[in-house]
Formats: structure tokens, sequence, C-alpha cells
């Protein structure tokens, strides 16, 4: 698929500084959450088939614990945060202070405090993307789930999958400490919002 | 010693046939559909991983993905497995997948996907006068689902349900 006619480079290299911004007010966020330093990556942006997208998080049957939420506004989209189990059972305890679940049989208490994570780090996100852009970008009520990564993931393939069978992911990863991840957050622009984007920020298309 | 299973691993998006006792394999169906034919006398089988309804909806340019669609993937399916012999009135369809992993408050056409690719397939099948002998679709959770061509046995693994035989 070919989604960028003109300048493909440049523009992959505006919505790297996208994931950039983005992430990096996440970060902060999640670093004041933990009250413990939280580095990222710098994000990476990949047309990637649907295949591989799983692949980056262990794999389309690992399990996972995701944060949907969708992107309304001038540029709609769809958002994961995404953790693997024991970086998951990390920030509980560091968030609780007790002992999280075993498994994968999380409290009420522990998914609600999940659940409220992803909401705040989407919201700084977007928020500074929006500010970024001047373009109107909103959240939905964010909704969790405990699962495969395959299975939770293609839901926000949906849009791209009517067109061909890559999606572009703006992947950006958090660090803790000795560069383990953390965690991923990953924005898939829905593919008319790129145009909007890049009309925001000047780029020609 | 365990005889060597061949294992036929079918992506998003994407179909194939096997017999000879190979296991056809697709993992982490959400609102996906798996859906599996099998002929019991020639002992041969078929698995598509079905993405959305309609090949109607497909955009841009390109060639279409005929796995994608239910509307295109059943017929292509029974299609492959004609041309390795199989009569279309002896193939039985198991089927799962179809979830809706993420509610939400009054969900739009996308979010109803997993119901609406369900949907969409058994029209499709009812069209070549195909069977539905089981099924596991529906609920909010992940499914990873294998065929074994030489019994038609369909497993369904997901992480909350563990492993069931349909």
């Amino acid at each position: 698929m070919n989604l960028f006619r003109n300048n493909a480079d440049f523009k992959l290299d505006v919505l790297r500084e996208v994931g950039n911004i983005g992430a990096g007010n996440a970060a902060t966020a999640l670093s004041t959450l933990l009250n413990k330093p939280v580095d990222m990556a710098v994000p990476t942006v990949n047309l990637l088939p649907f295949e591989e997208i799983a692949e980056r998080v262990g794999g389309s049957e690992a399990v996972v614990i995701a944060i949907f939420l969708r992107v309304e506004g001038d540029a709609p989209g769809n958002m994961f945060f995404i953790l693997n189990r024991e970086p998951a059972r990390r920030i509980l305890q560091g968030l609780l202070g007790f002992g999280a679940a075993e498994n994968d049989d999380y409290s009420e208490l522990e998914l609600s405090a999940l659940n409220e994570i992803g909401n705040i780090l989407a919201g700084s996100y977007l928020s500074s993307l929006a500010d970024f852009t001047g373009l109107r970008m909103s959240p939905t009520v964010p909704s969790l789930a405990v699962d495969m990564a395959g299975a939770i993931l293609s839901y926000g393939l949906l849009q791209f999958g009517t067109m061909g069978d890559d999606a572009l992911l703006i992947d950006t990863t958090f660090l803790e400490g000795q560069q383990e991840a953390e965690g991923h957050f990953f924005l898939i622009p829905d593919p008319e919002s790129f145009d909007k984007l890049f009309r925001a920020l000047g780029v020609p298309i | 010693m365990m005889p060597e299973v061949t294992l036929i691993k079918v992506g998003m998006a994407d179909l194939n046939v096997a017999d000879g006792g190979a296991v056809l394999k697709t993992t982490g169906l959400g609102s996906c559909v798996g859906l599996t034919l099998f002929d019991p006398d020639l002992r041969i089988g078929g698995m598509a991983h079905i993405m959305l309804p309609s090949s109607d909806i497909a955009r841009g340019e390109g060639q279409l993905n005929i796995a994608k669609y239910a509307d295109t993937a059943v017929p292509e399916l029974v299609r492959r497995l004609a041309s390795r012999g199989a009569a279309i009135h002896r193939l039985v369809a198991k089927m799962a997948g179809g979830a809706q992993m993420f509610a939400f408050m009054g969900g739009t056409d996308t979010m109803r996907i997993g119901p609406r690719n369900v949907e969409a397939t058994k029209q499709v099948l009812d069209r070549f006068s195909i069977r539905i002998v089981a099924e596991d679709t529906g609920g909010s959770y992940g499914r990873t689902v294998e065929l074994y061509s030489h019994s038609g046995v369909f497993l369904i693994r997901s992480v909350q349900h563990g492993v069931k035989e349909i």
C-alpha cells in the first residue's frame, strides 16, 4: 500500500515527532504516577503487515494487558496502551503498594487502577498532540482487556483493513531502569487522518 | 515418539487447505472469524481467517485480498477444496471468533464488527447450503483455533476458558 505519494520520508519523520511529543508527555505523567523515572525509546513509525504488529508485543498469542480507546475529533484513530504481565504487576505494586495478581486474575481494584493509568496516559498523549497540531482530538472512555495480543490489536486495524493488509503504526516503548520495556503506546491514525495531521503541521501533502 | 504433525499457519486475512493429517491453525482471533470447512469422506479441510463482513467496503487501489472478507473468502475456500476433489454437498462448517473485544456505550457499526462477521459468514455458507455443525462465537475474548484435517476436530484455545473441542 502506498500511503504517502509525496515526501514519504519527511512525513514519516513528522509522524515520529508526533509520537515523540505525545508519548513524551505520557512518560512524564507515568513517571509522576509511579514516582520514579520513566524513559522512552525514540518512536518507530512503520507501515507493517497486520501479522507483524502483534509481534511487537510478543506475538499474536501473547497475553497482554491492553487499554484501548478511540481517538475522536479532527483526526480520528485508535490508541492502545499495552503492558506485558510482569510490568503490569510492577506498576500495580508501585501504585497500590501491595502484591498484584498471580496469573491473570486481576481484582476489580487492580483492573480499575490499570484502566485509570491508561486513561491518564492517553489523555496526556492526546492533549499534547492537540496542542501541537491545533487539531481537536479527544479520547473516548478507555476499555481494558487482558487477552491475546492478536485478538486485541486486530480491533485497531479495521480502518486500515478496508484499504490493504498493512497499517501505519506509531509505536513508542516505555523503558524502566536498565532499558527494559515497560509498555508500549500504539497510535494508529485512521487512513483519512494523515492528510489532516500533515496539513495542520504545514507539511505539503 | 509422537509422529510429526505438519502445522499450517493461516495468518490474519488469509486462507489455506490441508489434508494428509496436517493441522490448520490461526491465532489471536478477536472480532475476526475462524471458519473451517471439512469433507469427512476425503479428510480434507480448509480454514479462513475472516476480518471483515463484505468486500463492498474495500477501498483504495491494489488487488483485493479475497481471504479478508466473508463474501469472498467463503467462495474461495469452497473453490480451493473442490479443486482438490472435495464435494460441496459433503462439506461441513465449524467456526469460532466474532467476539466483541471491547464494550462501548452506544456502539457504532465498527464496534459491532464481530457479530457482523459471524452473520455475514453464515449468510454465505447458507448460499452454498453448507451446514454449520458447531460454532463457538461471540463473547468478549480472543481465541486460537486448530482444525485437524484427518478427523475434522476443531480445537479452540482461549486465555480464560482453556481448551475446548467442538
